[in-house]
């Protein structure tokens, strides 16, 4: 099987997509000739022409409302933020417009909205966030965070398949930092199913996107000490799939959960009130979660090594809370 | 609630007649251009939107309609002659204020009341309200009920249509108050620099809620807005209906003929309130001014235009105004008769199965 990087494998996704299905289109700024800032859209334009592949204006706003209205006629929208950080200039034409105008009127907005998220590459305060939960707290929307080059392909194509507004946010430090085995041909990765990424049975930490990786590192170590984690890998966050973070849960009885995004309103409080609603009896231990501090992301690479959480973290807190 | 029903008070019902009124003298040349089924259904329309509105009013001050509710009364000419423009393959966006040219589009009276009153069987099955109305086999998009939010939906629509090489063209309708906002110049750039068939009409009511167009906009001559986008425009008398037919018009066979957008302002008043919580005059305008604005009724000026020329005698006005209330009883009676949605219907239709 090949094996290809994590931007590969999205651009791959959306590749095949744009030969399967004439609807599907893409715009955002600097997308064509340029090929994307992170060249996601690399050799795009040279292969399906101006008319699919459509440079814009810096303007979120219209971006995201065209990419609504072309929604409506039927057409099949990619709309890249060149920073998911940007997407806050087009912030109402998502959770205005598309998120709510099934509700409103059932009629269809299939459109994707992607572009990278996350830290860990000095970008400061305004190229570095994880700003997925602004969207989670948003019915109507659904939000996609793959880790692995595999869910990035299948989730691209799921994605842009799907009838309802899709938020796919990609994990800027795993552009080109990770690769895996990415099947040839067609396979989608369904919206709403999480993954176990290591099986375990003392605790189970469930995370998302890059912290996955951050996840699997600290097991791999913690391994050596006996101790065994567990991995859950949510892939998506609104629907989020319940019954695997149930089930992991009580198999394992102690839980950590981890995100890159800030600590109040993220989804670890969101996974910890349903435990706390639905598997209080299975809790040998204190629901821990591992965030991001609440503030802005910093610039400077030691206070930003700060903010993050990292493997050692992760295999601290879970020494203490296998000794609890 | 309570106070807001008192303080819009009750709405005086509009004497039609042209009773008084002098005809338009710019708006007999084009009537002697049109022909005479054109104007009485123009006419018709816009009685019916009137008619419409006042019983909109009614069931507000009745409690028998909700929330927020904006109405059309003063700007028909607008909505009507815009819309009388179009085919039925092409498209209208509108914003909260939309009653009227859901009206002119040919929604049905019964279910666009029946939404006002959340009832299951309105166009939106009771989930958007006044500000939501929508009907897309009508290519009625909305319906928004955010200052603006549809200026850059309606770029989206045009080019998809462009896309899928359809030779519709679409209308998309906003106040004035909305040019201040960023996403209005984001589209118009994008419409113009993608040569989208789409039409902006900007209604002048000189009002955003409260605060005249004086003190919110730099520039009161809002077409040339345009001009920063290399973009056809217009401005019209927005109180004439035959004026605003005919500069949309000439708008639309721009966007089928060449591709190109227009902005056009169409100059108006409301005659109402913002919505019905406010009261007609008060704080920011006088009774004076609203009265001296209805002596400009585009409705009592067309109805003069119309029988000066011989088009329409006072008992086809009459008659007019009964077929209107009817039509307009019977959307009512519609609403009245419609149930309320059921409680799980609550989670329907938030995603596509």
């Amino acid at each position: 099987m090949p094996v290809m990087t994590y931007l590969d494998a999205i651009r791959q996704g959306i590749w095949e997509e744009m030969e399967r299905d004439p609807s599907v289109f893409l715009l955002g700024e600097d997308i064509g000739d340029y090929g994307g800032a992170f060249k996601v859209t690399a050799g795009m334009l040279k292969k399906f022409g101006a008319e699919r592949v459509i440079d814009t204006p810096i303007s979120e706003s219209a971006i995201v409302g065209a990419a609504v209205g072309a929604a409506l006629m039927g057409m099949r929208p990619v709309a890249e933020m060149q920073f998911m950080d940007f997407i806050s200039c087009g912030f109402d034409q998502i959770v205005n417009m598309a998120a709510k105008i099934h509700y409103r009127w059932g009629a269809k907005v299939p459109l994707v909205i992607r572009g990278p998220s996350g830290a860990g590459v000095h970008g400061g305060p305004f190229h570095s966030q994880s700003n997925e939960m602004w969207f989670v707290h948003t019915p109507g929307l659904k939000v996609v965070v793959p880790a692995t080059a595999y869910d990035a392909k299948g989730l691209i194509k799921a994605a842009i398949r799907d009838d309802n507004p899709v938020l796919y946010f990609e994990h800027k430090f795993l552009y080109r930092r990770i690769k895996d085995e990415v099947p040839e041909g067609d396979y989608t990765v369904p919206i709403g199913q999480a993954r176990v990424a290591r099986e375990g049975t003392d605790i189970a930490v469930i995370t998302y996107g890059a912290m996955v990786w951050t996840a699997l590192e600290a097991a791999e170590q913690l391994a050596k000490e006996g101790v065994s984690l567990e991995v859950v890998d949510l892939r998506s966050l609104l629907p989020y799939d319940e019954q695997a973070v149930l089930a992991t849960v009580r198999k394992c009885n102690k839980v950590i959960l981890l995100h890159e995004g800030t600590r109040t309103g993220g989804m670890a409080g969101e996974l910890a009130a349903l435990l706390a609603e639905k598997a209080f009896e299975d809790l040998d231990g204190p629901i821990v979660r591992i965030t991001a501090p609440d503030t802005p992301v910093p610039f400077s690479p030691p206070l930003e090594e700060f903010f993050l959480p990292n493997a050692k973290k992760v295999a601290e807190a879970a020494r203490k809370l296998a000794a609890y | 609630m309570e106070a807001s029903h008192a303080a819009a008070g009750t709405v005086q019902l509009t004497e039609v007649s042209a009773s008084g009124t002098p005809p338009g003298p710019m708006q007999i040349d084009r009537a002697q251009r049109t022909p005479p089924a054109v104007l009485k259904d123009l006419l018709e329309k816009m009685l019916l939107i009137r008619r419409f509105e006042e019983k909109a009013a009614e069931l507000y001050s009745m409690g028998k309609i909700g929330g927020f509710c904006h109405l059309y009364i003063g700007q028909e000419a607008v909505g009507v002659g815009a819309i009388s423009t179009l085919g039925p393959d092409d498209y209208i966006l509108a914003s909260y204020r939309e009653h009227g040219q859901a009206l002119a589009r040919g929604l049905d009276p019964g279910e666009i009341m029946a939404e006002l009153c959340g009832k299951k069987s309105g166009v939106s099955k009771g989930k958007g309200g006044s500000m939501h109305l929508f009907d897309k086999p009508r290519g009625f998009l909305g319906g928004h009920a955010i200052v603006g939010g549809q200026i850059p939906l309606a770029a989206g629509v045009a080019f998809a249509e462009k896309y899928l090489k359809k030779p519709s063209v679409t209308l998309c309708f906003f106040g004035e108050a909305a040019v201040n906002i960023g996403s209005f110049h984001e589209s118009l750039n994008l419409a113009a620099l993608w040569k989208l068939p789409v039409i902006y009409i900007c209604e002048n009511n000189r009002f955003g809620m409260g605060t005249p167009i004086e003190r919110t906009s730099a520039l009161y001559d809002l077409s040339q807005k345009a001009c920063a986008y290399n973009m056809a425009r217009g401005c019209v008398d927005g109180m004439d209906v035959l004026a605003v037919r005919e500069t949309v018009a000439e708008a639309v066979e721009r966007a089928r003929s060449q591709s190109a957008p227009t902005l056009i302002e169409a100059r108006t008043y409301r005659f109402m309130g913002h919505s019905m919580s406010d009261p007609v005059h008060g704080h920011y305008r006088t009774k004076a001014e609203v009265e001296e604005q209805r002596r400009h009724d585009p409705i009592k000026v067309f109805i003069a235009t119309l029988e000066s020329l011989g088009v329409v005698s006072p008992a086809d006005i009459e008659e007019l105004n009964e077929k209107v209330r009817d039509s307009v009883e019977d959307a009512v009676a519609f609403s009245e008769r419609s149930e309320e949605p059921e409680p799980l219907e609550l989670h329907t239709d938030v995603y596509v199965p």
